[in-house]
């Protein structure tokens, strides 16, 4: 009897912590949504930020939100892509193999604070390119890097043997089969890893606060020049980004109603967010129905 | 038309020297060449990031002992922290940061295999259809979010609760405990579900109860997982800069309880890098904390190491 009756405790027991768990989520939701929304509005969302108390709208940290991940992803993706054909394909099992896969994890373990500073240290303090869209976007690519390469061979090597057997049979090239055969088969598992890593990138701020800076100077959005300097999409201009944002509104921010401020700006973060890990789940299992041709 | 093309080429290599045919490379060989190019230099782009990261970092944190001559000692046991005055003591923000990941840890990993168990074995059904989504949307949510709630709600309740400013190494505690929990979790779900199904089968088959097999089997053989996952979870908590720096309240002091503000390795590297001139004293003291964190990360990563191949030794045997 007393066996089952601690059995019974136990179940019990694991329940609770399960019920605890779901309850923090919930909780952390509703938060930041009922707190958040409300404030909310076209204008927060468009509007312009005060450079002093870091009142008002968000649209430029939003915007450098946006502009940064695409920047992060046009130059993440395809040094990872190579880097994890290279490990799906090309890497011998030994000792060379063995110290480029430690590298990639201890790469994938750095905190982002290091990251960050090593951006630091590397554009602003000795190429002195200053706090600047480039700055963080390659700051980001590091933090980026390891995941995603992972997220790749894992995706390619997961495709079965047949296939690279079929394509070599052909005559076709080790390169050519890759990238014809098993690219295309593997592409939902990698397309549903870069959007994870795409809202893992939006929401980063560690590595962001001394690389792409803290301030947001307001843009003239009718120039689309690159060159000018007060064009959106000058990679060397500042830009603070939403996560940014909201720390720092936050830490040094003067703004009396830095609470709603930076609840509303969560919500919208978390928002995208969300919407990113949605979108992944959805975008990766329309890719499987397309490639496999599976209803 | 091609068969002739063809017939012609025939001749005509018939005609030339064969060797030479057989010497050159193919289209695809040159194909494979080009791959190999681009795949070795992607993954050469990625040791350069990290190995130039190592070096930086190590060269910029022992500045601090070879130019400004500080002794090692002092930096590790020293409590004063006042780099502008010359006094480099790091102990307080070491001490905050071992803190903070302990007791995170210690915290969460219950909970974490608590929910495992849930998901594996008592229900997997719900654990993939409930859980799996709660667990992915806590790692979703960006710590500057964790921060803020952390500021919003955690610090007025510990104020309220326990008196004092409300910041401090508790407050930092219960952040890092949501914000490692997802990771633990996940990580140990995969190693309880690695566990062979017959271990689980022989020990049903003794006549015992569910929580017998699953504390005295299963929790058993998945022990080197469960580490693995705790010190992931760890190595997460000691790297964690924002959420911890908002509601700590960043005092470079010794803490003497739970409940001061106190602050951590991180904490002191986000608030101090942008007021401090390079290569000066204070500038360099704070690469020397870097220093502290890559190289704890990289313990982290031989500790996980170690465990994996003690684990498996012991499933050879």
């Amino acid at each position: 009897m007393n066996a089952k009756r601690t059995d019974f405790l136990a179940t019990v027991v694991i329940n609770l912590i399960v019920a605890t768990v779901v309850g923090i989520l919930v909780f952390l939701l509703a938060y930041i949504l009922i707190s958040g929304l409300p404030h909310v509005s076209w204008s927060f969302l468009t509007g312009t930020t005060d450079a002093f108390s870091g009142a008002g709208g968000i649209g430029v940290q939003l915007f450098n939100s946006f502009y940064l991940l695409i920047l992060t992803m046009l130059i993440s993706v395809p040094i990872s892509l190579g880097a994890g054909i290279y490990l799906a394909e090309y890497a011998k099992d030994n000792w060379r193999t063995s110290l480029i896969r430690s590298a990639i994890e201890v790469l994938s373990s750095l905190p982002s604070v290091v990251v960050g500073l090593f951006g630091f240290l590397l554009f602003v303090v000795k190429f002195k390119i200053g706090f600047s869209v480039i700055s963080g976007a390659i700051a980001l690519t590091f933090f980026n890097l390891p995941l995603l390469t992972r997220n790749i061979e894992e995706s390619l090597s997961a495709v079965s043997r047949s296939q690279r057997e079929a394509g070599l049979s052909l005559g076709l090239s080790k390169w050519k089969t890759e990238i014809g055969i098993i690219l295309p088969v593997a592409l939902p598992g990698i397309v549903t890893g870069i959007v994870l890593s795409a809202g893992r990138v939006f929401g980063e701020a560690a590595a962001l606060i001394y690389t792409a800076g803290q301030s947001a100077p307001v843009t003239n959005f009718g120039d689309w020049n690159p060159m000018d300097p007060a064009s959106p999409l000058n990679p060397f201009r500042p830009a603070e980004t939403l996560a940014v944002h909201i720390w720092k509104v936050n830490t040094e921010g003067l703004a009396n109603n830095a609470a709603q401020l930076s609840a509303a700006a969560s919500a919208v973060l978390i928002i995208a967010v969300l919407l990113f890990n949605l979108g992944a789940r959805l975008l990766g299992n329309f890719l499987y129905r397309r490639v496999t041709a599976s209803k | 038309m091609e068969q002739t093309n063809f017939q012609l080429k025939k001749q005509k290599s018939q005609s030339n020297d064969w060797s030479a045919r057989l010497h050159h490379a193919t289209r695809a060989t040159r194909e494979d060449w080009m791959g190999k190019g681009i795949s070795y230099l992607c993954i050469g782009v990625i040791i350069l990031v990290v190995a130039s990261m190592l070096w930086f970092i190590t060269s910029k944190g022992v500045a601090t002992f070879t130019q400004n001559h500080v002794s090692l000692t002092k930096f590790l046991f020293g409590t004063n922290w006042a780099p502008d005055q010359g006094h480099i003591g790091a102990l307080p923000m070491i001490v905050g940061s071992f803190a903070v990941t302990f007791a995170a840890a210690i915290v969460a990993t219950p909970f974490a295999v608590g929910t495992a168990i849930f998901m594996t074995e008592i229900s997997p059904n719900k654990g993939r259809k409930l859980l799996q989504p709660v667990i992915e949307l806590l790692v979703g949510i960006p710590s500057v979010v964790y921060g803020f709630i952390g500021l919003a709600v955690v610090v007025p309740f510990m104020r309220h609760v326990v008196g004092g400013s409300g910041f401090g190494i508790i407050s930092a505690t219960f952040v890092l405990f949501v914000m490692v929990l997802p990771t633990i979790t996940s990580m140990t779900v995969d190693s309880l579900r690695a566990v062979p199904r017959h271990f689980k089968e022989a020990s049903l088959a003794l006549g015992a109860t569910r929580w017998q097999t699953v504390s005295r089997v299963i929790l058993r053989s998945a022990t080197p997982g469960i580490l693995t996952a705790v010190i992931f979870g760890m190595a997460r908590a000691f790297g964690e800069a924002l959420a911890v720096q908002m509601v700590i309240g960043n005092a470079a002091i010794m803490p003497k309880n739970l409940i001061s503000p106190a602050s951590t390795l991180t904490s002191q590297l986000t608030t101090g890098i942008g007021d401090t001139i390079d290569g000066t004293l204070p500038n360099n003291a704070l690469w020397s904390l870097a220093l502290i964190l890559l190289l704890m990360s990289l313990f982290f990563n031989a500790l996980v190491r170690v465990i994996a191949k003690r684990g498996q030794l012991k499933h050879e045997r």
